[in-house]
């Protein structure tokens, strides 16, 4: 489980337009990866590169390398559908599917796939997931009432269960806190902690004291102004982003000085 | 510069809370009032009918109650007064026709109906006779509308999930103006098409229920793809990631997320689409005609269907206008059984929701 990302010269598209331009990153195994900076600079389009979801939006398109595990994910014999089995992902809004039940929802990356599954695989698959996600407790007795049934913070980690399911190498996640009240938050940053032992987690947020909780490294990004590209400003272990960045705009921005 | 006086707060404070208003019967009185009133003014001319009293009744109720509403009340409740009158008042004037519809019918067609009307056809029933019934129009109108549905439904669908998921550019503009074009086709047209086309292919003499079929398939098909776009497209895009993002091809999350959360309003539009052809008569009248016993190979043969039968049996006159009554009956009870099944369908797979 759990693999490096090697980002190098990174540009995003979308039709002629570039999003995010010249990326160079690393992302490392078993550690948790922060993507900050004021809205609109990227940050979300760049996380949706690392496991090809960005074109699925008409027009959008990626020059540049992703490399995992020695592979290049937008290699030309690259199937993006086995790019997106291996690096999870999880979205801002709770997004269970509304005709599934909470126990379907775990399995949908299994099921919506046509594999065949037994009962008692099924069952241990729904059951080491939810652990996984700190659901399981809450909701072990009621695992075939619908997946909207449950609050908004129980909601976002029955998402992450559904894409931990699939056993992913790296899970994404964006801004995943902020359609939540700040109990279901500490919820849901108690769970990166501890899945961090088994994935390679890359999470954009707002919420700056989220980021300084949560990640080993902190990568800022920030834009000049409309209509000109995002860039990364900067990249580090969080502490010295925090306490000594070494860019004048990310100390203005971590000090809130700005965006 | 002009200079407004205001009213000091005061008096506003004490605007509110001694507003007057009518009594929620008010609207009910004045309504019986309004009634009595334009009986009693056209009884002066003799003696009054009831559309004219309930005509001249709208009228007095809307200026006497508004007027009254504008005296105790004040104008904006005056206003509101005024708007509910006429949006009720449109709303009983829609209701007026539909409502006299099904009272005729009901009223017409009940009083030929028996077992008898519905288990047997027309094999050896001429002139006054009264025997005679329905069932080869029934079995007809099921087998014809079927093979339309058959037909359409799967184009429809897939013609929609093509705008929706995939059409890009020219190519979907133009199908999406051709489906607008072919929503407008009149029904004869299409049952000259089809007319044509299987002459074309089968030589002059052929005739089977499918020809029909494809008539109504004509028609059907713009429906469906409309009416299943619009569900699709309701679809919440976040559904489609989420699929995607768990490593699913794009395929199967069409069918089994897309399709599966907006089946029950496909299922609603599809039923749409049937009602708005099985009651179609010019294109099966000139593709499938007439037949007086049961026909169930769609691809050998006249059929009958209920619209034709019906007309067919009022042009005869005499005893086949207790039957054409009847007939048209049949057919609005089939409609509304459709329907019954697809509200059941649409709730079984409708997308589970907290209770």
């Amino acid at each position: 489980m759990s693999k490096r990302i090697d980002v190098s010269d990174l540009n995003v598209y979308y039709g002629s337009f570039l999003a995010v331009a010249d990326v160079s990153l690393t992302m490392e195994p078993r550690s948790v990866t922060a993507f900050i900076g004021p809205s609109g600079c990227g940050k979300s389009t760049f996380l949706r590169t690392l496991n090809r979801m960005h074109e699925v939006i008409p027009g959008a398109r990626v020059e540049g390398k992703v490399v995992m595990d020695g592979v290049d994910l937008y290699g030309s014999d690259v199937d993006p559908v086995e790019v997106r089995g291996q690096v999870g992902m999880v979205f801002q809004r709770p997004n269970p599917f509304p005709t599934m039940s909470i126990a379907e929802n775990v399995l949908a990356g299994i099921r919506l796939n046509n594999r065949r599954l037994s009962k008692s695989d099924a069952a241990g698959i729904v059951e080491e997931s939810l652990r996984g996600a700190n659901l399981w407790n809450e909701v072990k007795d009621r695992l075939d009432r619908p997946g909207s049934s449950l609050s908004g913070g129980q909601q976002q980690r029955l998402c992450i269960a559904r894409a931990i399911a699939v056993k992913p190498q790296v899970v994404l996640m964006d801004e995943p806190c902020s359609a939540l009240d700040p109990i279901s938050t500490l919820a849901i940053e108690d769970l990166i902690e501890e899945l961090k032992a088994d994935y390679t987690i890359v999470i954009v947020t707002h919420n700056m004291q989220q980021a300084a909780r949560v990640s080993d490294r902190t990568a800022f990004f920030n834009i000049e102004g409309t209509g000109k590209p995002g860039r990364l400003v900067e990249v580090g272990d969080t502490s010295t982003i925090f306490s000594s960045p070494s860019q004048k705009a990310t100390e203005d921005y971590i000090s809130g000085r700005f965006g | 510069m002009t200079t407004t006086t205001r009213p000091p707060v005061a008096d506003d404070a004490l605007r509110l809370s001694h507003r007057r208003t009518l009594p929620r019967w008010a609207p009910w009185v004045a309504l019986a009032a309004s009634l009595v009133v334009a009986t009693g003014l056209l009884a002066l001319g003799g003696t009054p009918g009831i559309v004219s009293v309930a005509l001249l009744g709208a009228l007095v109720y809307t200026v006497g109650f508004t007027a009254v509403s504008w005296v105790i009340e004040g104008r904006r409740h005056a206003t509101n007064r005024f708007a509910t009158t006429l949006v009720t008042a449109a709303f009983v004037a829609a209701m007026v026709p539909l409502v006299s519809l099904v009272l005729t019918v009901l009223k017409h067609g009940l009083a030929w109906m028996s077992v008898e009307f519905l288990t047997t056809d027309m094999v050896g029933v001429f002139g006054a006779m009264e025997s005679g019934g329905v069932y080869h129009a029934i079995i007809g109108t099921l087998l014809i509308t079927f093979w339309a549905a058959v037909i359409s439904v799967p184009i429809g669908i897939l013609t929609a999930v093509y705008l929706v998921e995939y059409g890009r550019g020219a190519l979907a503009r133009g199908i999406t103006f051709l489906v607008d074009v072919m929503t407008g086709i009149p029904s004869i047209v299409a049952g000259l098409f089809a007319f044509a086309l299987f002459t074309l292919i089968f030589g002059p003499a052929y005739r089977a229920g499918i020809m029909g079929a494809v008539a109504l398939a004509l028609l059907m098909t713009p429906v469906v793809v409309r009416s299943v776009e619009e569900m699709l497209r309701l679809v919440p895009n976040e559904l489609r990631e989420a699929a995607l993002a768990l490593g699913v091809p794009t395929w199967l999350m069409i069918v089994k997320v897309v399709l599966r959360t907006a089946v029950a309003g496909i299922v609603t539009g599809v039923m749409l689409a049937v009602a708005r052809v099985i009651g179609e008569t010019a294109p099966l009248l000139l593709t499938v005609g007439y037949v007086a016993q049961v026909n169930t190979d769609v691809f050998d043969g006249r059929m009958t269907t209920l619209p034709v039968y019906v007309y067919r049996e009022y042009s005869q006159g005499g005893v086949g206008i207790e039957r054409a009554w009847a007939a048209a009956l049949v057919l609005i009870v089939l409609v509304m059984l459709l329907n019954l099944v697809a509200r059941l369908v649409s709730r079984i797979f409708a997308p589970k929701v907290a209770p």
